[in-house]
């Protein structure tokens, strides 16, 4: 293994990713032999439009699902092929999610939610509460702890769901359409939020269909039909989306 | 995770879903009460009934005489009958009954029945005098006017004071009191403390009729009952030459008859239980199942955190555990409440057995944590991925 850590020094590494699901005799490829690496404290944008595979790369990324056919290195470590309970452990420890719909636990305070990954790994009541604690207020809601998701805001509520993903102190930030619920002022907060994280050494990679959004990060990938179309910083992106 | 993180996870989702935790509950609660209640109670009744049988003594057998005509059978004839059948009979007393009022002072029993019995009769019984003495034989020659009372009668007339000596009235005659039996009974109306015991030489002609109607044999050997019960048939048909004329009854084989009876009652009792505690448990699988669907996306966000099938298994099977246990435990409670109350209202002391109450609960716990197990798995397994996607 460690030889295999020496090999693999990327954050990411992705080789020849297939998803295939079967229906029936048609034969759809999700993932159509997708390859790339992403690096420790990039910003990542994966864009595409629905259908183009890039929710399938998504959970394959974050672990919720494994591909068909090819390698997926994280940190070094084999994801491709592990059982259920090895990608809880990675979903857990590894990787911090932030879902458009929030997916906050309604009947939980702030506090609860925000403690559900550090209870799954197993931390203590009381470093639980301050890890907690200490994420919630990285977001600036430390003192409404005690609110339940139901009486925040769209924005606030992504928040909480980032002090989430925080906590656990991943090592990537998964983002899958932050700002899909949000207005413009609000999306315009946690794109700069997220920003802040990225400048803070935080790994992260955000996946939407938004041209606009794609390009507040400093690297896009784009993907169409299962494969990658292209693959830059984000103004080469801007002048070929202009460009067309 | 830990398991008592769990726990405390599996209380806060039944706080936080109050209603629904409760309507689960119920059919626990009620099943188990119910079951309690029931097997209690019929626990409680089997055992005042066979206790008052037993009481009457399983080893006698009861003459009643209807008479015929011209014919009477006269107390001599009954001794020289037992006398001849020693191996059999051990003691013989005539009995037979009067229903009438007795008064003492203010105090009146409108309808009581006042038993003729011979000295004997305390023997074959088994009665004790606690104060005072039983009949003597003497009493039946002089037919004096004296009497002994039950426990019961004491209560009533005398408000539990000591009788002896006193002076009741019978009917229209003024009776003493000489002896105060040992209670046998519960000291209640129709127990075996509701008697009355005079000689029945003086009772026989009260009631009008010159010789006992009644006589009460005890055997030498309760096993052999049947053997006996012959010999007196046939003794009283050679005399009457009609069975119309004579009925014997026979203790032990009323109990034989009474014990198979409610053995049978106890099967179907059983078999109603266990429907009921069968449909608590479904229903407890109908709210988990119900619960799994109503939250896959929960378990999609908890999955998506981190948590393994092990951590979401824990999750339901400890809900399962938890709402069986408190709808179990209320139901014990309401059980408990519910049979002292009817037993109360009964007039019978009934406790919850503590078989019922191991049964009903184990058997609770037992069917909720199954069919809480099933549902568990079903959400443990669930792809992450689909789970978060349903609304």
């Amino acid at each position: 293994m460690a030889e295999d850590r020496a090999e693999h020094t990327h954050l990411i590494e992705l080789k020849d990713i297939y998803k295939i699901y079967r229906m029936g005799d048609v034969e759809v490829r999700a993932n159509d032999g997708i390859s790339f690496c992403i690096d420790s404290g990039e910003m990542v944008a994966i864009v595409g439009k629905s259908g183009s595979g890039k929710s399938t790369i998504m959970n394959i990324i974050g672990a919720l699902d494994v591909p068909t056919e090819g390698k997926y290195y994280l940190d070094g470590v084999d994801v491709g092929s592990m059982t259920d309970n090895e990608l809880a452990v990675i979903r857990n420890k590894q990787i911090g999610f932030i879902f458009q719909q929030y997916n906050l636990l309604p009947k939980m305070n702030l506090l609860k939610n925000v403690e559900l990954p550090l209870l799954y790994a197993g931390v203590s009541d009381n470093q639980r509460r301050e890890r907690a604690l200490a994420s919630l207020e990285k977001v600036g809601l430390g003192d409404v702890w005690k609110k339940y998701p139901n009486q925040l805001s769209g924005g606030q509520q992504q928040r909480v769901s980032i002090a989430r993903a925080l906590v656990g102190r991943p090592s990537l930030i998964l983002a899958d359409e932050p700002t899909g619920a949000l207005d413009s002022r609000t999306s315009r907060d946690v794109l700069d939020f997220l920003k802040e994280l990225n400048g803070e050494g935080n790994t992260i990679v955000i996946i939407t269909h938004d041209n606009s959004i794609a390009m507040e990060a400093k690297r896009v990938i784009q993907i169409h039909d299962g494969k990658v179309i292209f693959d830059g910083t984000a103004e080469k992106y801007k002048e070929r989306v202009n460009g067309k | 995770m830990k398991t008592s993180q769990a726990f405390f996870m599996a209380f806060s989702s039944l706080v936080s879903n109050k209603l629904r935790a409760f309507l689960t509950m119920l059919g626990m609660i009620i099943g188990v009460g119910a079951v309690i209640a029931m097997i209690s109670l019929m626990d409680g009744m089997i055992g005042y009934t066979m206790g008052s049988f037993s009481d009457m003594g399983a080893d006698t057998i009861s003459v009643s005489l209807m008479g015929k005509g011209s014919k009477v059978l006269t107390d001599e004839q009954m001794y020289e009958f037992v006398d001849a059948h020693g191996e059999d009979f051990s003691a013989l007393s005539p009995s037979s009954s009067l229903q009438t009022a007795v008064r003492y002072g203010e105090q009146t029993m409108k309808s009581e029945t006042v038993s003729g019995v011979s000295e004997s009769y305390a023997g074959i019984q088994g009665l004790t005098v606690d104060s005072g003495r039983f009949l003597a034989y003497a009493d039946m020659l002089s037919r004096s006017k004296v009497c002994v009372i039950g426990t019961y009668v004491c209560k009533e007339l005398f408000d539990g004071a000591d009788p002896v000596g006193k002076r009741i009235r019978i009917g229209a005659d003024s009776y003493t009191v000489i002896g105060l039996l040992q209670e046998k009974g519960d000291s209640t109306k129709y127990s075996m403390d509701d008697c009355i015991y005079a000689p029945y030489t003086l009772i026989g002609r009260a009631s009008g009729s010159a010789q006992p109607t009644g006589y009460t044999l005890k055997m030498t050997d309760a096993e052999n009952s049947t053997k006996a019960q012959q010999e007196l048939e046939d003794f009283l048909y050679n005399f009457y030459h009609d069975k119309e004329c004579y009925m014997v009854t026979n203790m032990a084989s009323l109990l034989d008859i009474m014990d198979d009876m409610i053995g049978v009652m106890k099967k179907i009792l059983v078999g109603i239980a266990g429907i009921s505690l069968l449909v608590a448990g479904i229903g407890i699988m109908n709210i988990m199942l119900v619960s799994v669907s109503e939250r896959t996306r929960e378990i999609g966000i908890r999955k998506s955190l981190g948590a393994k099938q092990k951590d979401i298994m824990k999750q339901f099977v400890i809900e399962a555990a938890v709402l069986s246990t408190i709808g179990g435990g209320i139901g014990v409670a309401i059980g408990g409440i519910a049979t002292t109350a009817l037993g109360n209202v009964i007039g019978m002391s009934c406790s919850p057995s503590a078989k019922a109450v191991a049964v009903a609960f184990g058997v609770s716990a037992g069917i909720g944590l199954l069919f809480g197990y099933m549902p568990a798995k079903r959400a443990a397994r669930l792809n992450p991925i689909d789970a978060l996607r349903s609304e």
